[in-house]
């Protein structure tokens, strides 16, 4: 009887409101690729953290004060006085943080797999338009704790501004408000950071959805699923994404909340890279740092700016390595997608890139010593060298034959029984005592120096193998 | 790709020598902001040594008491200043007009001292001053050259001087004893080390509280990671 009522109500809604195709469409009869690997967590993991984000978020500024007198106290006393204060802030400072490591690991798939290319082209325009915001967010977010890198970090990066010629002094002082970083300042980052930039953000996160929903997921072998479906219009190498990746992801997010809550209650700070030391100073206006450095997560480009030696044209080279990622579907003229039917030259190319963004981004936290800007112009040179030089190499290069369907489904998990007994040894003791039946397990196992070389060794061999 | 392996390490062997900072060479800090008994203690020689010039107003006396579990009244008694009530922070008596006047500047806040300098840093700093008659309050600072702040416990410490050393790396400067102090070098260490502490948990005073309650986190997160993998590999396993 009850149950029947509550039945009329939900048809009620149904007819009206269409819940049940929104959730066919997008979850249980959208198909998504069989053979997604640990790369495929990270889309999941950066919605967890906008979440986690926005909920944290919320709750902090029921205690910030936006105010160039009160903000620093204001952060010290949810530190302090606001019951739970502390993990609420930690786990959004940490978040930040997260959020970056998560989303360059997710842009890095992309780039890997070839998921920017035809058809997907604006699911990465999109990506990368999240990414600006999500940039401005933060460089907003980190002026409103108000201590000494907040306040200069800000100070430096409004006064590129300045470098634009005409414009260039007229513009800063209008972003600013003021002739220096200013209550002014801090009151508009505030409206920025809580509800200006995470409006666009959660649009351009539906737009990223919608665009990606309507092409299709791309996988690491980089073949389209839609090609070879069975009577049912089903793709054959797809699987519904309910409840196959929702489970896969939870367990993803799992693994993830453990490393995440580890920084949060055991090194929230990170050694000064997610928290600087110096920003546990007040700000002050009379005061300038000794050495100015952004957070980590700016550091690459950071240090692509301080290589040039022209303050117009680092500002130029900092914007242009962030625009040339916009035009990278278009830049990369080879047809295969995934890196695993790729050149060696073009693996190779890619992990020079990869080197000289994470060099760059440990320069950038440095003092500019003429020796590290040397470096820093030779990573740069590679940078830029790696993107704008793809119509050339790309074109030329030797691809390996893309298979019609996905590889076989395979889990790490399958060869741990199998690593386990190459790299440990039964205990002595274990083989005489105890029941038999427990001999092959884990604790009755010591670690076996020479299968531990072996399987490093062949795994040293598949790297070097992987880059031709 | 042999060279270019061999160019990268080639490469980040000497960015990594041209890292060699000039920053001076600190000493560790034993510490242990659990230690109770260790934070009373360095909370009495803070209000005593320190509380004179600096304040730390991000903390009250009240919550020294909660999280030393010490008495309220104990903790006005024999910690706080004469007429200091327990809901009060740790405010100096020293005005901002006076300060500028004496030091030139007014002596910063220590509330989270120990979060900018580091607790190395800050016990390396109270136990590195040295005679420099060139100097306004005649003291002066290995770690921090031209320090404005006297030394608040020279007469524990004595006073140590400079004196240069020929090493084949070159000239370097040791500080020797040179008049003993009022305490032993081990009691004076512990003094230190004491006031290093009260300084590490008055940066953060919910750090004890943060590490234990990260045991219980873990492990909740450790159990639903196992579920959470049992539950996925139910679902997957017809998928080949």
């Amino acid at each position: 009887m009850k149950m029947n009522r509550l039945a009329d109500i939900g048809q009620w809604i149904l007819e009206r409101f269409p819940l049940a195709k929104v959730w066919e469409d997008h979850m249980t009869h959208y198909y998504a690729p069989k053979n997604f690997n640990i790369w495929y967590f990270f889309g999941s993991l950066a919605l967890l953290l906008l979440l986690n984000q926005i909920v944290t978020g919320i709750l902090l500024t029921m205690n910030y004060k936006p105010d160039a007198h009160l903000a620093f106290d204001s952060v010290e006393y949810i530190m302090r006085d606001v019951h739970w204060g502390w993990l609420i802030r930690y786990m959004h400072s940490t978040g930040a943080s997260a959020f970056f490591i998560v989303i360059y690991l997710h842009m890095f798939r992309g780039v890997m797999y070839g998921s920017f290319k035809q058809p997907r082209e604006l699911v990465w325009i999109f990506g990368m338009l999240i990414f600006v915001c999500l940039m401005a967010e933060a460089f907003m977010g980190y002026l409103l704790p108000w201590g000494q890198m907040s306040y200069w970090g800000a100070q430096v990066i409004i006064s590129l501004f300045s470098a634009i010629p005409v414009i260039g002094d007229d513009l800063s002082l209008w972003i600013r408000g003021d002739y220096v970083v200013s209550d002014a300042t801090l009151n508009r980052f505030f409206a920025f950071h809580v509800i200006a930039v995470p409006l666009v953000l959660i649009m351009l996160v539906f737009m990223h959805l919608v665009a990606l929903h309507e092409v299709g997921s791309n996988n690491p072998d980089g073949i389209e699923i839609k090609k070879y479906k069975d009577e049912n219009g089903v793709p054959l190498d797809g699987i519904p994404f309910h409840p196959y990746y929702t489970v896969k992801d939870i367990f993803g997010a799992a693994v993830f909340l453990l490393f995440f809550a580890t920084v949060i209650f055991y090194m929230p700070e990170m050694n000064g890279y997610f928290l600087e030391h110096a920003n546990f100073i007040p700000a002050d206006p009379m005061k300038t740092p000794d050495h100015i450095a952004p957070v980590w997560y700016f550091t690459p480009f950071y240090a692509i700016l301080r290589a040039i030696p022209d303050k117009f044209a680092g500002v130029v080279a900092m914007a242009g390595s962030i625009v040339v990622l916009f035009l990278l579907p278009w830049l990369d003229r080879n047809p295969v997608k995934s890196i695993r039917y790729r050149s060696g030259f073009y693996k190779k190319a890619l992990l020079l890139f990869v080197i000289s963004f994470i060099s760059l981004g440990y320069l950038g936290t440095q003092p500019a010593t003429p020796t590290l800007t040397l470096f820093a112009r030779f990573f740069t040179a590679i940078y830029f060298g790696f993107f704008l030089l793809m119509p050339l190499y790309t074109r030329w290069e030797k691809t390996k034959p893309v298979p019609t369907r996905v590889s076989p489904h395979h889990e790490i998990e399958d060869d741990l029984p199998a690593l386990i007994e190459e790299i440990t040894v039964l205990k002595p003791s274990a083989s005489e005592i105890g029941d038999p039946a427990f001999r092959g397990a884990f604790y009755n196992r010591r670690p076996n120096p020479d299968g531990i070389m072996k399987v490093l060794g062949r795994f040293a061999k598949r790297i070097v193998e992987s880059l031709d | 790709m042999k060279t270019l392996i061999s160019i990268l390490l080639l490469l980040s062997a000497v960015s990594f020598g041209t890292n060699a900072s000039a920053e001076p060479h600190l000493r560790k800090a034993n510490i242990n902001p659990s230690d109770k008994v260790s934070l009373l203690r360095g909370a009495k020689h803070f209000v005593t040594y320190c509380l004179g010039c600096h304040s730390a107003k991000y903390m009250r006396y009240l919550r020294i008491a909660l999280d030393t579990d010490a008495d309220q009244n104990t903790v006005l008694k024999e910690i706080a200043p004469e007429g200091a009530g327990i809901y009060d922070q740790l405010h100096t008596a020293m005005n901002k007009r006076d300060a500028e006047k004496w030091f030139g500047v007014q002596p910063p806040d220590l509330s989270l001292i120990a979060r900018s300098r580091g607790a190395d840093w800050l016990y390396s700093y109270l136990t590195s001053y040295y005679i420099d008659e060139k100097r306004l309050f005649g003291v002066n600072n290995m770690v921090y050259p031209q320090t404005a702040m006297p030394n608040p416990l020279w007469q524990m410490q004595g006073q140590q001087v400079a004196k240069t050393h020929k090493t084949i790396w070159g000239e370097s400067l040791e500080l020797e004893l040179d008049e003993p102090g009022n305490l032993s070098e081990k009691e004076f260490d512990q003094l230190v080390n004491d006031l290093v502490n009260f300084l590490v948990y008055v940066g953060e005073p919910e750090q004890q509280e943060r590490k234990i309650l990260g045991r219980y986190v873990l492990s909740f997160l450790l159990v639903f990671a196992v579920i959470a993998y049992l539950l996925k590999r139910e679902y997957w396993k017809d998928v080949h």
